[in-house]
């Protein structure tokens, strides 16, 4: 294969011994006015009042947290919801030992987790406190730290990490997604099962 | 929906550096040092601002050449209100303007005080900026080239 | 050329969706093409989309709404950063492979949280264009008065093509801008980035649009009367304005004849031209005579949803064909600044 030629540049007199230019900046910036959908506004509401909503599939009652408005295995409506407890286990984890612009707040290294709440069939991601990092691991039990009752508001920043709560591990095999997987073979629904 | 609406600022920003290869940056170049710079074609005519190719053939362009600072409105609109992120404050003529030597329209900014004072065939002059860097806003925009004779 | 045929289409398009997402704008149309054919997504070969995660700044929203089409288990799947006809355009060469027999092609957009005008700068030459921040109706403008100046069409004409999608409009659901069909009340239209009135504009829109695409026997099983895909063609302008020529649309011209539009008596078109002069110059381009109903949907100018407008030409156009409001029909879709770039889809029922 032959390498593509230099294509040699013949500049006009005046800008031949100046400084060349050899980049721009273009900076853009875009606003938008975020309104959430019906069911993320009862999902925040919710979480004002320290309550973590789910949405049921109307096919085989499966729970998806947070709700969506949609199942999306089967592309219909969701519209059922349901209340959620705020425990759960961890169904994967990742330590990471860089800052997150933004978040000062965060000691390094910080565990962010795949949280499965009890009754829900998939998870959605937390940060876990309270534990040394070395000790957290798949299955561990974890339960919500909210903030105090007088700083709640409309968001899932209520929620300030997970934290363990004490009770027995699941095994490896029942935590996160294998756990969906072995539930949902039982009811026949779940064609990867 | 009975819910109360909510809403929440979202705010994008892409704080982007392009290089500019040679073509592209001798034009920036020629724009910090006051001049403005095409590139010749195999027929001979010049493309304001310059690119690497002939964007009918395809072919290598190479040959950077200075063209004039005033030429002709092929076309205009009026902006008004300006855009927030472009480089005017004020309401604005825009206009595809054929600089003398050029066989290309280039887009910018005319400095007039309203869409009655652009026409098509009027003759502008390119305002350089005091401070410049190597970027096309540093033409402050063209103004009408008896206003400044 | 393998048979293939659009066997249903839907959509929905209002000013804006502001309380639903992505998805819920698309769920009730996959539905109802659903519905409509028996098919279920499990029938589907290839599922293809179009729309840019910019005009809502939601990242992945192309990934989020596959939750409306039902991808699991996993489907076969890919997107165009595109107008969903280009979407279609995909899916129609995979079914020419003969690698599927059925897809389903789907396009969205919902830009009423954002700055449209903003975020279509940001398409512009990043160089020379974009920092100045020229939005599309400046840019509209620049080629309108050419164009008037140049007398290659003129005021009247502008006036007659507004008022012609808001008569047209009046009898589609879909249409935002509708009603007050009269000469007068377009020219006093205000005028928007001189020499544009509001009414040479498209009015902006939210919405979405799918298509379900089959081949043979199973778009005659699934579909009375299909809309049987005879030609198909896109083609593209220079990116430069250097190499433009704003007083044509050359591109669309080359895409209608590779199409073969002028073969045959086109008894509908329906046109993307977000503005009134961009009509009269596809209509130019691809032949139209007055033998033809242009727009009977209102067309683009009557309700324009970014990324959606074009695939929503060819689901109107198709529809018609269905219907039996026509044997051959044309639809046209575009992308970038100055009608950059053209795909026209020509249909024909049995």
């Amino acid at each position: 294969m032959s390498e593509p030629s230099q294509v040699e540049i013949e500049l006009p007199a005046e800008i031949r011994d100046v400084e060349p230019v050899q980049s721009i900046r273009t900076p853009i910036r875009m606003t938008y006015d975020y309104i959430p959908s019906s069911s993320a506004i009862a999902s925040l509401n919710a979480y004002a009042e320290k309550r973590i909503l789910g949405g049921v599939s109307p096919i085989d009652g499966a729970v998806f947290v947070p709700p969506r408005g949609v199942d999306p295995r089967h592309g219909v409506a969701t519209t059922e919801t349901v209340d959620l407890p705020d425990t759960g286990h961890i169904g994967s984890f990742c330590v990471t030992r860089l800052p997150i612009p933004g978040r000062e707040d965060l000691e390094i290294p910080y565990v962010s987790a795949w949280i499965f709440l009890d009754g829900a069939d998939v998870g959605f991601l937390g940060l876990v406190s309270g534990v040394d990092t070395s000790e957290v691991h798949i299955g561990m039990r974890v339960k919500a730290l909210w903030k105090p009752d007088d700083e709640l508001g409309r968001t899932a920043e209520n929620i300030v990490s997970w934290i363990p709560s004490g009770e027995p591990s699941l095994p490896f095999e029942e935590a996160g997604v294998r756990g969906y997987r072995k539930r949902s073979g039982a009811k026949g629904s779940d064609p990867l099962a | 929906m009975n819910e109360e609406r909510l809403r929440a600022d979202l705010v994008l920003e892409y704080p982007f550096t392009r290089t500019t290869g040679p073509v592209i940056g001798a034009f920036m170049t020629g724009l910090r040092e006051g001049i403005i710079i095409g590139i010749r074609r195999a027929d001979g005519t010049v493309v304001v601002p310059p690119l690497e190719y002939d964007p009918t053939s395809a072919d290598p362009l190479t040959e950077l050449v200075t063209v004039g600072q005033a030429g002709v409105v092929e076309s205009w609109t009026w902006v008004d209100p300006p855009r927030e992120q472009s480089p005017w404050q004020q309401p604005h003529g825009l206009a595809l303007i054929h600089l003398d030597g050029a066989d290309t329209p280039l887009l910018h900014g005319v400095l007039v005080n309203s869409a009655d004072a652009m026409s098509t065939g009027m003759r502008v002059v390119a305002k350089f900026r005091a401070e410049r860097e190597g970027h096309i806003s540093d033409i402050e925009g063209f103004v009408p080239e008896e206003s400044v004779q | 050329m393998r048979d293939v045929a659009i066997v249903a289409a839907g959509q929905r398009q209002q000013a804006a969706f502001t309380d639903e997402t992505e998805v819920q704008i698309l769920l009730p149309i996959f539905e109802q093409v659903r519905n409509d054919t028996g098919l279920e997504q499990s029938d589907i070969g290839f599922t293809c989309s179009g729309s840019s995660d910019f005009l809502a700044g939601s990242a992945f929203s192309f990934v989020g709404t596959l939750e409306g089409v039902g991808a699991y288990p996993p489907i076969c799947e890919s997107h165009v950063e595109m107008d969903g006809a280009w979407a279609l355009y995909e899916a129609w060469v995979k079914l020419q492979i003969g690698e599927i027999d059925t897809a389903l092609v789907y396009s969205y957009g919902k830009s009423s949280p954002g700055s449209l005008r903003d975020v279509l700068s940001t398409q512009l030459d990043p160089y020379y264009l974009a920092p100045l921040w020229p939005d599309a109706f400046a840019l509209g403008a620049l080629q309108a008065r050419m164009m008037l100046e140049q007398d290659i069409v003129s005021r009247d004409r502008l006036t007659e093509i507004a008022v012609r999608s808001r008569d047209h409009a009046s009898s589609s659901p879909h249409a935002v801008r509708k009603g007050d069909a009269t000469t007068d009340f377009v020219e006093a239209s205000p005028v928007i980035a001189d020499p544009l009135r509001a009414d040479d504009c498209a009015a902006g829109a939210d919405g979405g649009c799918v298509i379900i695409l089959a081949a043979g026997d199973i778009a005659k099983n699934v579909c009375d009367r299909p809309a049987w895909i005879r030609g198909i063609e896109h083609r593209t302008d220079a990116h430069s304005l250097a190499g433009r020529d704003l007083l044509s649309a050359q591109s669309a011209a080359l895409a209608a004849n590779a199409a073969g539009v002028g073969d045959d008596k086109i008894d509908i078109a329906e046109l993307h031209g977000p503005f009134t002069h961009q009509e009269h110059l596809l209509e130019t381009a691809l032949g139209i005579t007055d033998e033809t109903i242009v727009n009977p949907s209102g067309g683009a100018l009557a309700g324009h949803t970014m990324m959606a407008a074009g695939l929503m030409r060819i689901a109107e156009a198709a529809t018609r064909v269905s219907a039996g409001a026509g044997d051959r029909a044309v639809a046209h879709a575009t992308s970038g600044p100055w009608l950059q770039q053209n795909l026209v889809c020509v249909m024909e029922g049995d």
